[in-house]
């Protein structure tokens, strides 16, 4: 070959290129350094769709003015009755003349967040409804989103998963992915686990018994241990009555960390309050001193010590017969906070190592199988030109690889089913081309002249072709979620690679062959 | 080497009254078949559920499984040998999604491990010893080995344990509705494209078809917000598309779309009458039908343009017999190759990929029979008028 034609030039810089792309996926470290993205159906590993109740953020915000309301009311001698949340709205009855002066003085300087539903005065008696403006209720739901979202981030970057995908998918959704977890059940609970700490004091006045068997006195709820002996695997739960308000929670958290005791040679839980933190912490111990304090986690107590001593410096300890791993997560969760609202499960999908590494080698063995039964049908069937056609297919799937790799696409299991059936598909415009040359030498033309005709001709009705099949990968890729979008994007790149590998590579090995070498009959 | 002889000169036109009654059966018995299942068999991608994927190192039985399930909340599963009878492999499904899913793999597989252990002691202790090299301990009965074995040491817990669950599953009802409806609308979507690019392309009615899918699809929005069941909205839409094809003389685009709802239509009622389940992968497995179909279509047509602007003086149910004949060989050979590795998908790719390249299979047969006898002859109906 003396003069080397501009399309050979860009074959082989196309060649050289994917080839780059390519070679870090077999550990062969070049420069690129990009490797072909295993989804987690192939590599194993967790897939969950979240959901924020948001709703919840909404009531425990209005719960909380609404406790902020009743202390308010208690301290300006305010006399007020049934003061209950319902939903998202506050219902409560003031009495007499005096404390409805007094109450619409304290909502119109305090609580102006307040919008007031509905009043009705009835003689000394003023029955009003408060709640909040749309627009509050919304920017709630969308912080409490938010910070879901942080929150989980957090705690997924502290239990230490390679690469984790988090985002928000729609308003309230998080989609979690978290490729090779070892223990995904652990990791569901890590991320899962509201980790709401509150501090609560136990009520020492009222029987628990009682309480259970007709109603807690005002003010009170009955909380449960639950303790579970790991020898016998039998869960014991006791109840406690404590009192409904909550004296500290983990808001006030600075850091949470995991120590051994070295009596028992049990892991607890080291906390540490921030400031503020510590001096209301200080306060209720000083002031509660012989009474026993709950530490109550998502609604269930974790250890209710009695209080020795008033307790200066904010630290504390949350001990609980722990598993280290438990105490390990437990720390993680305080450090990264509570979620705003208890999130919920949507979708999860879990694939364990094993049946990954089985779905990559069936997959290549059908590839292979696949791929060398059409190689051997088209040498069978076009002589010569099957054989450029086979190189053109080895190409392209060279092709789709370096795709995969320079995109940074995820390869799922239906991925490489694309793959497949883009082996199957390639050779079309190929066939495409060469029955058409079949015609035109057919007709009488030189083998020159038909490989020019058959291309010509050809070119068109191929993409045409193609550019259908890629509308369908675009709208699949556009619906898909994870492994079905990997099929889209296989069968994007294979609609693509096949194109070039067609009209471009295969066309100019024809030429050189017949320009070049000067050949006289086509073998096809 | 050559299957099909250049001269070959089937009649297909004039058979075209065979192939409407073959497809008008087909689809019929389709139908038939879906009313009497009351439509399709959706998988849990969209219907909701769990699906759970276990390997046992022992060999164990269904109702063990069955049985061993009850205290952990999950009763009326389906319970289904996967792959290979030596495998011991499971697939559980189980129609409700578990609000609370947290800790339910860790519980039914506990469950599972101390059903196996307990109905076959022997096997099972004799495969614990041989897989507890790394525990310390004597060997007392595998149950409470595996417990120890489980508080003291949990990163081998995987390999020790003689069940592994492999593969879960959940997803909500809402997310199960969410998903179905997104795929009706994608292949909805990927149809009124397909058609726009047909009518440009063949009859040079880029505007026209633009403007009509683009109708439809606003239609189907705002419709769609009203609260219409989605397999309705679309099931009308598509009517509405072919009345409206046959108003605007879009002749081409409505026999790529006729051929390309009867292929689904089949191939939707063929997973009917073999009981098989709707997945994500077998609404890819559609799409791609779409796309194969409309290739094979596509070649047909742009045969039958070409002929159309050569051989002036022919009848125009002679230009179509004649470019069927003259792609025939082609079409042949692309559905053979396609044929040859999606059957390799179907037998070597294993269990996950196995109903994918099932639909596949149908989709290339149905779709090589649809351009020749659906997708041409419609173009003739105008003729007739």
């Amino acid at each position: 070959m003396k003069n080397i034609s501009p399309r050979t030039v860009i074959i082989l810089l196309v060649l050289f290129g994917s080839l780059l792309y390519v070679l870090p996926s077999f550990h062969i470290d070049v420069w690129p350094h990009k490797k072909i993205n295993l989804g987690l159906d192939l590599q194993g590993g967790m897939h969950l769709v979240l959901e924020v109740e948001a709703e919840k953020a909404v009531e425990s915000t209005i719960e909380r003015m609404g406790n902020d309301l009743r202390r308010e009311m208690k301290t300006n001698h305010i006399k007020f009755a049934n003061l209950e949340r319902k939903a998202f709205q506050l219902h409560l009855n003031v009495l007499g003349r005096e404390s409805i002066d007094k109450f619409n003085k304290v909502l119109d300087d305090e609580f102006q967040e307040f919008r007031i539903a509905s009043q009705k005065e009835a003689g000394e008696q003023l029955a009003i409804v408060l709640d909040l403006p749309d627009s509050d209720v919304e920017e709630i739901k969308k912080k409490a989103a938010d910070q879901a979202l942080e929150t989980i981030r957090n705690r997924i970057d502290e239990f230490g998963v390679s690469e984790p995908d988090i985002r928000r998918q729609g308003n309230r959704r998080i989609l979690v992915q978290l490729p090779g977890v070892k223990d995904p059940g652990r990791a569901k609970d890590l991320i899962g686990k509201t980790a709401l700490l509150e501090f609560k004091l136990v009520d020492d006045q009222h029987s628990v018994e009682e309480a259970i068997k007709g109603k807690p006195p005002l003010g009170t709820e009955i909380l449960y241990q639950v303790v579970e002996n790991r020898q016998t695997r039998r869960m014991s739960k006791s109840p406690y009555l404590v009192e409904k308000r909550t004296t500290l929670t983990g808001e006030y958290l600075t850091d949470a960390r995991v120590n051994i005791d070295s009596q028992y040679n049990e892991p607890y839980v080291a906390i540490k309050f921030n400031k503020k933190g510590a001096r209301l912490f200080e306060r209720i111990t000083e002031s509660n001193v012989q009474r026993r304090l709950a530490i109550v986690l998502d609604k269930k107590i974790h250890s209710a010590p009695v209080i020795q001593e008033r307790i200066s410096g904010g630290e504390a300890r949350i001990t609980g017969s722990f598993t280290h791993e438990e105490a390990h997560d437990l720390a993680i969760v305080l450090r990264a906070g509570a979620l705003p609202a208890p999130v919920h499960i949507l979708e999860e999908r879990t694939v364990g190592p094993s049946l990954g590494k089985d779905s990559i080698r069936k997959g290549i063995i059908s590839m292979v199988i696949g791929g060398l039964l059409v190689i051997i049908f088209m040498v069978i069937y076009y002589q010569v030109a099957g054989l450029i056609a086979d190189l053109a297919l080895a190409l392209n799937i060279i092709l789709i690889a370096a795709g995969l790799a320079g995109f940074q696409a995820t390869l799922t299991l239906p991925g490489i089913a694309g793959i497949i059936l883009t082996i199957g598909m390639a050779v079309d415009a190929n066939v495409l081309i060469f029955e058409r040359i079949r015609e035109e030498l057919r007709v009488g033309k030189s083998p020159l002249a038909a490989v020019d005709a058959g291309y010509n001709k050809a070119t068109l009705t191929i993409l045409d072709a193609n550019v259908t099949t890629l509308i369908a990968a675009v709208v699949l890729f556009q619906f898909g979620t994870g492994p079905v979008k990997g099929f889209a994007v296989t069968l994007s790149l294979g609609v693509i690679a096949s194109l070039f590998t067609a009209l471009i590579v295969s066309r100019q090995i024809f030429d050189s062959l017949l320009i070049n070498r000067q050949l006289r009959s086509l073998s096809i | 080497m050559q299957f099909i002889q250049p001269d070959i000169n089937i009649d297909f036109i004039g058979k075209r009254f065979i192939g409407f009654s073959i497809s008008a059966s087909l689809i019929l018995i389709s139908l038939f078949s879906l009313l009497l299942h009351g439509g399709p068999k959706y998988g849990i991608d969209f219907a909701g559920g769990t699906l759970i994927q276990i390997k046992f190192n022992t060999p164990t039985t269904v109702d063990t499984i069955q049985d061993a399930l009850k205290p952990v909340g999950i009763t009326g599963a389906s319970i289904q040998q996967y792959g290979d009878a030596t495998n011991n492999e499971y697939l559980v499904r189980a129609d409700i999604a578990y609000k609370k899913l947290e800790g339910l793999s860790g519980k039914v597989q506990q469950a599972l491990i101390e059903a196996v252990s307990e109905t076959d002691d022997t096997e099972t202790s004799s495969s614990t010893t041989e897989s507890l090299e790394t525990s310390e301990s004597a060997v007392p009965t595998p149950t409470t080995q595996t417990v120890a074995q489980e508080a003291e040491n949990s990163e081998t817990e995987k390999t020790i344990l003689p069940a592994e669950v492999r593969r879960i599953e959940m997803v909500g009802p809402q997310v199960g509705k969410d998903l179905r409806e997104k795929a009706l609308l994608a292949m909805f979507f990927a149809l009124l494209f397909i058609t726009i690019y047909i009518s440009g392309r063949f009859e040079f009615k880029w505007l026209v078809s633009a403007v009509m899918a683009g109708g439809l699809m606003i239609g189907v929005y705002v419709i769609k917000a009203i609260g219409i069941s989605m397999p309705f909205l679309i099931v009308f839409a598509l009517i509405l598309a072919m009345i409206l094809f046959w108003c605007l003389r879009l002749q081409y685009a409505m026999g790529a779309i006729a051929a390309l709802i009867h292929d689904v239509t089949i191939t939707v009622g063929i997973f009917s009458i073999f009981d098989k389940e709707f997945t994500l992968p077998i609404i890819a497995a559609l799409l791609t039908i779409i796309g194969y179909s409309l290739n094979d279509t596509i070649i047909v047509f742009d045969r039958i343009r070409e002929n159309t602007r050569k051989l002036t003086r022919d009848t125009f149910d002679n230009v179509i017999n004649k470019s069927i004949n003259e792609t025939l060989s082609r079409t042949i050979l692309t559905s053979l190759t396609t044929l040859i590795v999606v059957l390799t998908l179907f037998l070597f790719g294993g269990g996950i990929i196995h109903d994918f390249a099932f639909a596949m299979i149908i989709g290339v047969l149905i779709g090589t029979y649809s351009s020749i006898f659906v997708a041409s002859p419609i173009l003739l109906l105008w003729k007739l008028k």
